[in-house]
């Protein structure tokens, strides 16, 4: 093929690129669909990260399309041509003082509303804010509500525990305190809230209020953003956000103590979560409260979603992580807790070694009616 | 000349395999940095294209998350380390004393000894897939994860390889800082350098500033691993965000030592080809100085979101952002070369041409994130796998395969094919764009890098095949590469001396050069000595009847001591009698070293 | 071992000896290695609540008591602390032994006088000069190594160890590195004093050579001024 003909052919591909560029604007555009979208904001905090990424997304894509367009009509119009002489220049003093002033205005055109987001997002949060502890751990988070549960018997407040499923009230401010138990993890909920590390040994935080309209059936997905492991790509969460009337019976529910099982399976399944799983889950209102360890289980039947967002919450995806967790979240073989023998166990077992099909199938069936 | 006691005579039987083993030539070991850093490459490409196969479409098994994670960690330390870095040495070590007029390095041993030590601690790093699996917790390896509470052996091998490379490119940047200083031919001022002289001379003290640093932190992680400290250990009062703060005071320069090779030899390529001289020499200088500096001012842009507080953030982002400014500055002279030429479209001129417009991508998504705010829905995520794509692809690697279309004439004296060149072009350019564009749209979807897997339904699906897709493209690309040099290579040497017509003084001499470089070192009176000859109807002089050029001899030092490095690297990871025995093994290569007659 | 390096050419752009321009680069690294092994120091500093301390320190002795209970400090450490005229206050004693480190670091100075000397009478043609200067050198190196060892033991009896605390950590891998060093440095003028006893003794270049190893040996002493200031002399 000769340079000539390579070089049509690139012509005729740059006009057609040309016409596919609004194209793939376009496509960028239905990111909004995605449930996992960054750019489809539904709180404050989003809002004011939405309002600075526009600024430099357009102000990309002017430089972006102009470089690309001049870069091409360079290339095509300067080529080796018959009788074309190229000019002997060295620079050119104006030209460069222009475009040494182009790139500074842009940046500062980026700066400004930049440093705007910055100290409002580093501010104090809202007095009124509901405060939660975020605890990222191998792999999935515990959230704790700050004296959202039942009071004790001397009527102080007590915190209240639960995991993976966030819930939250529309227009009610949120203080996430975040932290982590083993090694860094990173709280991310696209739409609501920018990503924030937790990191063990330091308390970082974020602040966001969802909007009013904010309010659906469907959750908000949240997942680790800094790697943690085997299983960083299984460590997600989800959010719910109701208006005041459903977040309080959402709150009503998740406060008390757990609900007597009704099937004959399910309190055989009790009896044996007492034995094999109180070592590590706790389910208030019975006898396996005393353990911190793993996740609080006291109401894992009303969420969606088990292991840290990964499978739906039903019997058989049940049954399938307590006989062999490690199957479908890779790393939490419990062989891996050897290298450190201090401290307790962090990871499930595989329960199919030591416990029958049977029983396997009344402790899911006695988790799901933990409403 | 007589031998010290006990030391080995000088090398000079003729056998083949040990001229390349106790060679001191630069251009042997720029060919063998060359030669070695290909199969790194080839080896990271393959890491490429499992990974991608794992995530073509969603919840794949083709691999199992541990291998993943070794994998995309492996992936980046390979090509980082072991692939473009010794790319951008080849070509330093063939073409420094050569574009300066020189007949050889400050230091030929200590250059051999570079070679060696970088291939020795390549080994190390990639043996660790065989001996208890790679390193996995990311080239970043940051902490806790990286303790030997949370990761096995493979981090073991993460540190001392990491180590011994940093010796490696710590005496080679040293030996070419002074190189360029000393050796200039006379007239070789240092603003009549060629740019990819001083962007090399500026990656040359990046090196030196910015590998100590590392090794500060290597060595910590090695105390906190092997013996009792904390220093990176929350349980024990360490702080994990240390370890990010001496990681990215390093790593970010790094980046810098990535890609200003590359833009030395588009440099380089775009004025030969548009006939004309660099438009902003000068400021296309100082702007490789700015960014040289500025480059120590950013690294916590790598840390937006680890909590840093609002001044620490308002200040990284300005000065992340004012490094947009030298890079732009740069982008428009390379523009405004071309402008009013008449360009000749050869192979090393596609590749230097895109990579004007791929590194100005990769440019530009890295301002966008130079905004806290918006990192906070970046950081992490395919966004920014797309942007280091763009800056280390489309800008580091197509810079290299422009270099190697340029120089591949003068350095074997053969002209690469120029069809098979547009195919290598053009497939790899919609590959990397393929696979690396989309990876925009999946950050924007919200999809998190290094995962391993991930459902359908998150409308990851599509753009993530074409990803993969693209991938296999420009892998197909480089195979076009390897054909055509195994094709041309059967031919005759006939390139001739300056095929392309370029100004730089590496043309002045014969292609492939003599040993000696030059028969007769030149006399520069211009930025463009060769044109200068052309225009002024010069010839080089012939040198006088006579005159004896002293070269080098060749050593077995250089690898005897890397090899003592080597088991003194190796102690950790085995038996500390290792260690034990390369003392000696070293002690004995200085010995040798220092009484080897060099006359 | 580079800086012995012979050159393919002597004539340089500069007129500077290559060798010792490698060897000032050099430096200008290990500027950078030094300065992160002290950042990490400071950066710990700080944190510091329980002995042993680097300085005299007030600590409340309820917080002393219950570090003791909980197993983070042992009985040994607590001798370093006593109770003060303040009710609920403790006194800790500062570990660093300021009088005894002021010696070694006199002894290091010392040392760069005596480089000095060698270099002169390398210089200057006058072999015996240097003989016995490079032997000074070595000498006082050595002892300045010596109490080192000193102080690492009794720091090490008193309970500070690498384990101990961040700032067990940071000052052993600042202060071994630091003794490495100098032991490199020591080993280097033990080379070019064997040397200089061969019949052609340092070549033609004695000097060059002599004055090469001496930039290196004053940057080590001046990198234990800054140590020495930035840890013992100014206070916590």
């Amino acid at each position: 093929m000769t340079e000539e003909a390579l070089l049509r052919i690139s012509q005729r591909w740059a006009r057609r690129l040309l016409i596919l560029a609004p194209a793939a604007l376009f496509i960028l555009l239905t990111a909004c669909s995605d449930p996992q979208t960054t750019i489809e904001p539904a709180s404050d905090m989003t809002e004011a990260i939405q309002g600075v990424y526009e600024i430099v997304f357009w102000l990309s894509m002017f430089v972006f399309i102009a470089i690309m367009l001049l870069t091409l009509w360079l290339a095509v119009h300067y080529r080796e041509q018959p009788g074309r002489e190229a000019i002997q220049i060295h620079g050119h003093q104006r030209l460069e003082i222009l475009w040494t002033i182009i790139p500074v205005a842009i940046v500062l055109i980026m700066l400004v509303p930049t440093w705007q987001v910055i100290a409002d997002t580093t501010d104090t949060p809202p007095e009124d804010s509901m405060v939660i502890t975020a605890t990222g751990k191998q792999w999935w988070f515990e959230f704790t509500y700050e004296g959202l549960g039942l009071p004790d018997d001397e009527g102080n407040p007590t915190d209240l525990v639960t995991a993976n499923e966030l819930h939250l009230q529309a227009g009610k401010p949120v203080h996430v305190l975040l932290r982590a138990d083993d090694v860094i993890h990173s709280f991310w909920i696209p739409q609501l809230a920018g990503k924030v590390d937790m990191v063990p040994g330091h308390e970082n935080d974020l602040w966001f209020t969802p909007f009013e309209d904010s309010v659906r059936e469907e959750a908000y997905l949240g997942q680790c953003v800094e790697f943690c492991g085997a299983s960083h790509a299984n460590m997600r969460f989800r959010v719910f956000v109701h208006d005041e009337e459903g977040f309080n019976a959402w709150l009503e529910n998740e406060r008390s103590d757990a609900v007597e099982p009704t099937s004959e399976l399910g309190k055989l399944g009790a009896t044996l979560f007492v034995v094999r799983c109180a070592e590590c889950h706790t389910v208030r209102g019975t006898a396996a409260s005393i353990a911190d360890f793993g996740p609080d289980l006291t109401h894992v039947g009303s969420r969606t979603t088990i292991a840290a967002g990964i499978l739906d919450n039903n019997i058989s995806n049940l049954v399938d992580w307590i006989s062999n967790p490690a199957e479908i979240k890779p790393g939490i073989n419990p062989e891996n807790d050897v290298i450190d023998k201090e401290r307790p166990l962090r990871f499930m077992r595989a329960f199919e070694d030591e416990i029958s099909a049977e029983d396997i199938q009344a402790i899911a069936q006695y988790l799901t009616e933990l409403k | 000349m007589a031998t010290a006691a006990g030391t080995i005579a000088a090398p000079t039987t003729e056998s083949v395999v040990w001229s390349w083993i106790t060679t001191v030539d630069h251009k042997r070991i720029g060919a063998l940095y060359g030669v070695t850093a290909f199969i790194f490459f080839l080896i990271g490409g393959i890491e490429a294209l499992l990974i991608r196969t794992q995530l073509a479409v969603p919840n794949g098994n083709v691999i199992n998350a541990e291998l993943f994670n070794q994998l995309f960690t492996m992936h980046a330390l390979t090509m980082i380390f072991l692939a473009i870095m010794p790319l951008g040495a080849a070509f330093f070590n063939y073409m420094v004393p050569l574009m300066i007029g020189a007949r050889d390095v400050a230091f030929p041993r200590l250059n051999a000894l570079s070679y060696w030590i970088f291939l020795f601690g390549g080994l190390v790093l990639v043996s660790s897939f065989i001996f208890g699996g790679a390193p996995d917790t990311g080239w970043f390896a940051y902490q806790p994860i990286s303790s030997s509470q949370f990761s096995g052996s493979g981090m073991d091998f993460y540190v001392i390889g990491l180590m011994i490379l940093g010796i490696s490119s710590l005496a080679a940047a040293l030996n070419f800082a002074v190189t360029i200083i000393n050796l200039r031919a006379p007239g070789m001022t240092m603003m009549r350098l060629p740019v990819f002289i001083w962007m090399t001379f500026i990656v040359m003290f990046l090196l030196i500033l910015a590998l100590p640093v590392l090794t500060v932190a290597l060595i910590q992680m090695l105390f906190d691993r092997q013996f009792t400290t904390s220093f990176f250990l929350p349980e024990g009062g360490g702080d994990p965000i240390l370890w990010q703060h001496l990681f990215w005071v390093f790593g970010h320069p790094e980046v810098y030592i990535l890609i200003l090779p590359a833009m030395g030899v588009v440099s380089e390529v775009l004025p030969t080809f548009s006939r004309k001289p660099l438009f902003g020499y000068a400021a296309i200088v100082f702007a490789g100085i700015a960014i040289g500096f500025l480059g120590w001012a950013v690294w916590s842009h790598h840390m937006f979101t680890t909590g840093l507080g609002a001044v620490q953030q308002a200040v990284f982002s300005a000065s992340t952002m004012a490094i947009g400014i030298p890079t732009g500055i740069k982008v428009f002279n390379w523009l405004a070369t071309m402008w009013g030429g008449s360009i000749r479209f050869t192979t090393a001129m596609y590749f230097a041409v895109a990579f004007v417009a791929l590194f100005t991508i990769g440019g530009i998504s890295g301002v966008m994130h130079a905004s806290p705010p918006v990192d906070q829905q970046q950081q992490d995520t395919y966004f920014i796998v797309a942007h280091i794509h763009y800056v280390l692809v489309g800008g580091a690697l197509f810079g290299v395969f422009s270099g190697l279309y340029y120089w591949w004439p003068k350095m074997t004296g053969r002209l690469l094919n120029e069809t098979l060149g547009k195919w290598n072009f053009w497939l790899m350019f919609i590959g990397m764009n393929l696979a690396f564009f989309p990876m925009h749209f999946l950050g924007v979807s919200g999809m998190p890098r290094r995962i391993y897997t991930y459902d359908s339904g998150l409308g990851w699906d599509f753009w993530n095949l074409v990803a993969t897709v693209g991938a296999f493209i420009l892998a197909l690309g480089v195979l076009f590469f390897i054909i055509n040099v195994f094709k041309t290579w059967q031919q005759e040497p006939d390139a001739g001396d300056n095929p392309w017509d370029a100004p730089t003084l590496e043309w002045a001499t014969t292609s492939p050069p003599p040993e000696h470089d030059f028969d007769v070192i030149p006399e520069v009176h211009s930025r463009e000595p060769v044109w200068y000859m052309r225009d002024h109807n010069l010839t080089t002089p012939e040198p006088e009847p006579g005159t004896h050029i002293h070269l080098p001899p060749p050593s077995y030092y250089p690898i005897i001591i890397a090899f003592g490095v080597l088991l003194l690297g190796l102690g950790p990871l085995s038996h500390l009698a290792l260690t034990a025995l390369g003392v000696p093994v070293i002690i004995y290569g200085i010995w040798g070293w220092t009484l080897e007659p060099t006359e | 071992m580079a800086a012995a390096e012979h050159q393919v050419e002597h004539h340089t752009t500069t007129g500077i000896d290559s060798r010792k321009l490698l060897m000032w680069i050099f430096l200008g690294s290990e500027c950078l290695f030094f300065g992160s092994l002290i950042a990490t120091y400071l950066i710990f500093k700080g944190e510091i609540d329980l002995p042993p301390f680097p300085s005299e320190t007030h600590v409340e002795t309820a917080y002393l008591e219950e570090a003791l209970a909980s197993g983070e400090i042992t009985e040994v450490h607590k001798h370093l602390c006593h109770e003060s005229d303040e009710a609920g206050i403790s006194v800790c004693e500062g570990i660093f032994d300021i009088p005894l480190t002021s010696q070694s670091t006199f002894v290091l100075l010392m040392s760069s006088v005596a480089m000095v000397l060698a270099v002169y009478g390398a210089q200057h043609n006058r072999p015996m000069m240097m003989k016995s200067w490079l032997l000074a050198t070595m000498l006082l190196g050595l002892i300045f190594l010596g109490y080192q060892v000193y102080e690492f033991r009794t720091f090490g009896q008193e309970g500070l160890t690498l384990e101990t605390s961040q700032f067990g950590a940071s000052f052993f891998v600042l202060t071994g590195f630091h003794g490495t060093h100098v032991a490199v440095g020591v080993l280097i003028l033990g080379s070019l004093l064997l040397a200089s006893f061969r019949r052609r003794g340092l070549g033609s270049e004695p000097g060059f050579q002599v004055e090469t190893a001496g930039l290196y040996w004053h940057f080590v002493d001046i990198v234990w001024i800054v140590i020495f200031t930035v840890l013992y002399l100014i206070p916590a």
